[in-house]
This record gives structure tokens, sequence and C-alpha cells, in this order.
């Protein structure tokens, strides 16, 4: 059976022409890039040239830029290097739906004297601005905002919000690991302190992630040893994952336009049929400015792990927001914040492209999806043919 | 993912009996879209007392939707009273077993039928009697007590698995715990049996000769029992034990330990120096 792949801010493939890129650096050229020989100092001329790739997708220097081994190290590193060099400033701002990197680092810091702000989103997902307006004070020592909602899409004004912390000199962070190489980021221009990518969401391997940290920012290292990275994180470097990233970061700039019109264009099929063919269902987002790429849509009545598991029948992958694919109890944290109800969130499927996707498998998957949501419908308590579902549902 | 077996794929995948029993004698309706998941069941119960079809409604993931599955089969062709006894555990097995954090969808069948068989009797069934624990989720303490003495549960977090108790906001995990608690205590009355003085003495040395000299030994140390007064064991560490700084520790946190857990917990090991 064949895969179609539509889970790409989970993971994406690592484009052959990364691989190609990394696999001497598993063989030939194994050397330390510290030591003091050529053979180790070529590789160190290679890494210094995947800098200048990743530093030019996010129009940034390349001794802004830190290599790092995940989006989660990244985010943990920015935000408790704020903390740590915030004299004192005990007070931090994220929104109520972020990732688990920042999340659950904040609900823990929280734990241990920090006070937290989580700013609220409407029903469309968009940042509550007059609340993150007010929660900026003078003890807040860093705020952490998504660039973009790995669940729904939505795009956050963080060039905006980070002008409003820089005003009052907070240090202001953004988990752009979702966003970068599918929008357009502009770091020279910008008011943003440090930000976080990880590698295997647009074609690099898993275990590499990037911090931008702009020149002049107050550091503290998370991860203390060695000179490597100019002590901004010790360890050795992981040189084919960093090679291999610095191809994909070049490649994402050459593809933005595809990611915006070719890679949009599937996503806005995609979206506008299922709506078409299967009553009650909706675009969780779909008011706000979203990445081309996402597509968060919830089928009422019915459940999203059930409607995963028959999708995989077909070979179909995606994600859900529902409780029973957390691994949790609640249905995804993002959906709640964003009021969705009961009716709607636990049916919820994320659908995420990428640019290896073909109209082909849009066609499949419009055509998979409505017998699969109707299949569950017509044993679900809460369904009514009519289409009205009853009160004790909602 | 979650791992399912082989047989809750082929009922997830080709569910048995979904739908409505037109002209039902018993009805069971359980949970909560807010909860995630939900189950009607729909009996029709013959004069015999025989239940002659079943059906189920579900909105729930893939194993909900098997357990109810599983559920109408084991049900169909038992006496009422007969169904009344199955438990969750055996909707579980009739699987193949359930992931553990999905054994709530076992119980969700079990409660359905109850609710279905109690509408069958006309009794309306007791429902949500007892003080709601866990407000995420609507589960009372009476339902947690349930579920801990039938499955014999011993952490919040089983508790979570079988009742989704405690699996929101977790503000309710210390009542939970104080649940278990209570129920461990009435469940496992501590039978002590009453030694006499001879016999505790003799068992003292036997889990000194059997448990302990030997580990001593190992270090190149010993241990000589020299009197038992009421529960006060006095000992004499020798060897490399005498001169070890280590000693109480090992006195302490192994021969005490050792000596409460197989003869009597009250017992209190003291060191005597010669």
């Amino acid at each position: 059976m064949k895969t179609i792949y539509m889970d790409n801010n989970a993971t994406t493939q690592v484009a052959p022409e990364v691989l190609e890129a990394m696999l001497p650096y598993f063989s030939d050229l194994y050397g330390n890039p510290s030591s003091a020989h050529t053979f180790g100092g070529q590789v160190a001329h290679r890494i210094r040239d995947a800098r200048e790739q990743v530093a030019h997708l996010l129009g940034a220097s390349p001794e802004e830029i830190i290599f790092t081994s995940c989006g989660t190290e990244s985010d943990s590193t920015a935000i408790r290097s704020a903390l740590d060099t915030g004299d004192g400033k005990a007070h931090i701002v994220m929104s109520r739906v972020e990732h688990a990197a920042v999340k659950v680092l904040c609900g823990h810091l929280s734990k241990r004297g920090y006070r937290v702000t989580e700013i609220p989103v409407d029903k469309e997902g968009r940042l509550d601005m007059d609340r993150y307006r007010e929660s900026l004070t003078p003890d807040t020592a860093i705020v952490s905002l998504m660039w973009a909602n790995n669940e729904t899409g939505v795009i956050f004004p963080v060039e905006q919000a980070a002008q409003m912390a820089k005003k009052r000199g907070i240090l202001f962070h953004t988990d752009a690991v979702q966003s970068a190489g599918k929008i357009p980021i502009d770091l020279k221009n910008s008011a943003i302190d440090m930000l976080s990518i990880s590698g295997h969401k647009l074609h690099a391997p898993k275990g590499i992630g990037v911090l931008y940290l702009r020149k002049g920012t107050r550091y503290a290292p998370f991860l203390i040893g060695g000179h490597q990275e100019r002590g901004r994180r010790g360890g050795t470097e992981n040189v084919a994952s960093i090679i291999g990233l610095g191809k994909a970061c070049e490649l994402a700039t050459a593809k933005m336009v595809e990611e915006n019109t070719k890679v949009k264009k599937l996503r806005d099929r995609l979206e506008k049929e299922i709506l078409a063919r299967v009553p009650n269902s909706r675009v969780n987002g779909g008011g706000s400015e979203r990445l081309p790429n996402t597509s968060n849509i919830s089928f009422e009545s019915v459940e999203g792990e059930a409607i995963l598991l028959l999708m995989d029948e077909f070979g179909i992958c995606a994600s859900s927001g529902s409780a029973c694919t957390s691994g949790s109890l609640q249905p995804s944290h993002v959906l709640r914040a964003m009021g969705v109800p009961f009716t709607m969130a636990h049916g919820s499927i994320r659908f995420s492209l990428s640019r290896y996707n073909a109209e082909q498998e849009i066609d499949e998957v419009v055509d998979k999806i409505p017998p699969i949501i109707e299949q569950l419908r017509s044993f679900s308590p809460f369904w009514k043919p009519e289409g009205q579902v009853c009160a004790s549902g909602t | 993912m979650w791992e399912y077996t082989d047989k809750v794929k082929e009922h997830f995948l080709a569910p048995r009996n979904a739908g409505e029993v037109e002209d039902a004698n018993a009805v069971g309706e359980v949970g909560s879209m807010a909860c995630g998941d939900a189950l009607k069941l729909t009996l029709k119960v013959d004069e015999k007392g025989k239940i002659e079809d079943a059906k189920f409604q579900t909105f729930g993931c893939a194993s909900a939707i098997a357990s109810a599955s599983a559920l109408t089969e084991m049900i169909k062709g038992k006496s009422v009273e007969e169904a009344e006894k199955i438990t969750n555990q055996e909707i579980a097995d009739y699987l193949g077993g359930l992931p553990k954090e999905k054994m709530h969808c076992s119980v969700l069948g079990r409660q359905a039928l109850e609710a279905a068989l109690s509408n069958f009797r006309g009794v309306p069934l007791k429902e949500k009697e007892g003080e709601i624990v866990c407000e995420c989720f609507g589960v009372t303490d009476l339902e947690i007590e349930k579920a801990i003495r039938e499955n014999n549960l011993s952490s919040v977090e089983e508790v979570t698995n079988y009742t989704k108790a405690g699996g929101g906001c977790e503000s309710c995990h210390d009542t939970i715990r104080e649940i278990i608690a209570r129920v461990r205590e009435e469940e496992l009355p501590v039978v002590r049996p009453k030694l006499s003085n001879i016999q505790k003495i003799r068992k003292i040395e036997e889990t000194i000769e059997r448990e302990i000299r030997p580990s001593l030994q190992h270090d190149g140390g010993d241990i000589e029992l020299i009197d038992v007064i009421g529960n006060r064991v006095l000992v004499a560490m020798r060897g490399a034990c005498a001169v070890c700084k280590a000693s109480e520790q090992t006195m302490k946190n192994f021969v005490e330990i050792k000596l409460q857990e197989l003869v009597l917990p009250e017992l209190v090991v003291e060191e005597v120096t010669e």
C-alpha cells in the first residue's frame, strides 16, 4: 500500500538532496571540526557554510546561529537564558496555545517561583493583543510566543508583539519551528531577540535544531562544556545533521514560493472538497492568517482516533487533536483554548502537507474521508441523520 | 500509536451489532461528548429473561468501539443474571486485552450494561451517587472505589486509566490517593499472627541466618544475636562490620528492615558494643 503522507507538521521526509549532502560525513569526512589538522579543519569549513545557509533563510548573520539538538532544546535554552540573565525578573509571558516545549517548561518553572501569564486566543486562534499588552510588566523577563501554531497553522503577529516587548526592554523569543521554511522570515529588520527552529520540520533529519540569538543579546548557555558554537552550546557538533540542515535551508529558501503557491493550492483544494463533501465539518482557525500547508478540520459527532485508524487502512497519515490520540484524556489544549466545542474538538484531524504531496493524493484523500466519517457517524449516539446534534452532546 | 490486539482491530474495523434495537426493552446510556466517549446500549430481553438482541451506538476511539462491539457479542443469548456478572476485565479479555490507558473503555461497557439492566428491571440506576471527586470527568468517589476493588488498582495512574478520574487538571490526585489508601486498608486487614516470645526469637534467628548473614559475610562481616527484649533486638556486629563506618546504616537500612518485614513490623534493632 502506498503511503499518503499528510502529517508534515509532525515530521517531514528528509529531502533526497539533504541526505546526499550528509552521507560523506558518515564515512570519509568523519573528522572533528575542532581538530588542528586539515582533515578535521575541512569539516569546520563545511559547518561554516551550513551556518551561512541557515542564516540566509532566516535573514540573520551566521554568528547569530547556534546549532542545538532540537527545537525543544532551543526553546528551553532561550527561556532559561532570559531568566538566568534577567536580574531577578521572574515573570514569563506566553500564549495559551504554545507547543509542549514551551508550555510544559513554563508550567515547570511556575512551580519554581516564576510567574507565568498565558495570553488567550479567540475562537479563530488569534492572539488577544490587548491582553498581551496588559501582561507586560517591569518584572517580565521574557515573552515566548510561537510564530505559527503546529495544530492549526494560525500565525501570530510576532513582529508586532516583539516590538511591544522591545519598547519595554523585555526579551522576546519565538518558537518558529512550524514557520521556518514555510513563510518568509527576515530577522535583520526585526525586534525578535531569539528564535527556535527544528531541522526535521523542514526536510532535514531529526536531532538538529537552531537557536537564533540576536547579536548583543545577553545570554547564558544551557549546555556548558567545550568552546563549540563559540562557547554558547558545548558538545561536539552533530556534523552530518548540521550539513543536512544547511542544505535543507538552502532548499527552503529556493522553494519558498512553491510552498506558498503549489502547496497552498493543494491545501485549499483538500479543505474545500472535504467541507463540500462532509456535512457538519469545519476548519479550525480557518478565518485567520495561516501557514500554507496546514488544515485542521473537525468532523462533528465522531472521534479523531477512530478516523485516523480508518484512514490508516488506506495508508493516509495525519494527526488528531482528540483526547485518545494525545495519550491524555482531554482534547487538544489548542482547540480548547479556541473554545472549539467538544462535539468538534474530539473529531479534529490535522492535515499538514509538504512540497512532496501531489494532486492525485488530494483526490485520494477527498474520496476516502467522506465514507469514513459517514461510517463512524452511522453508529454515533450523537449523530442525527438530519444533521443536528442532540442537546446532550453540546 | 496504540498497540491494539488483532481482535480489537477486527471489532473496530467491522463492528458487530452497531445500531439500535428497534423494540428494545432495556436501554443504557453512559458517558458524554465532553468526556470523549459515550455508549448507548439497546437490548431486547424476552419473557424468559434471555437477551435476544443487543446493539450499540458509540462515540469514541477504536478501543471504545471494539469494547462495545465485544460486549454485545458477549451478552447475546445470555440470561440477564448471567450478563450481569460480566466484568470490565472480561470485556478486555474477550478482546485479547486493551492497552492499560484504554481500560476505561471496558469500564464504560460494563457501566452501560449495568444501566441497561437497571432500566430493564425498572429500577432507576442509582446515578452519580456519592461525591464528585474528579470535576473534569464527573467521576464520583463510589465509582473510583468500585474500580479499585474490582480491578485491584493501587496507583492514581491506574485509577485514571480505568475511570478517567484525575486525567484532567489533576487537582484531585490527592483525594484519589486517599481513596486508594482507604480501600486498600479495608481490603487487606493486616493479620498479624500473634507470636509467642520463643517463636519470635526463633524467627529472628532464622531470618538472620537465611536473609542477613550471607550478605554480610559476603562483604567480610558478620552479625551475632545477643538478646531479644520485647521488640528490641540486640545484636553485635562482627568482622568487617565491626569496624565499618557504615555499619549503623547497614543495621537500620538492612538488618532492621529485613526483620521488620519478615518477623514483626514493630522490631527495633540496636547494636550492643562490648
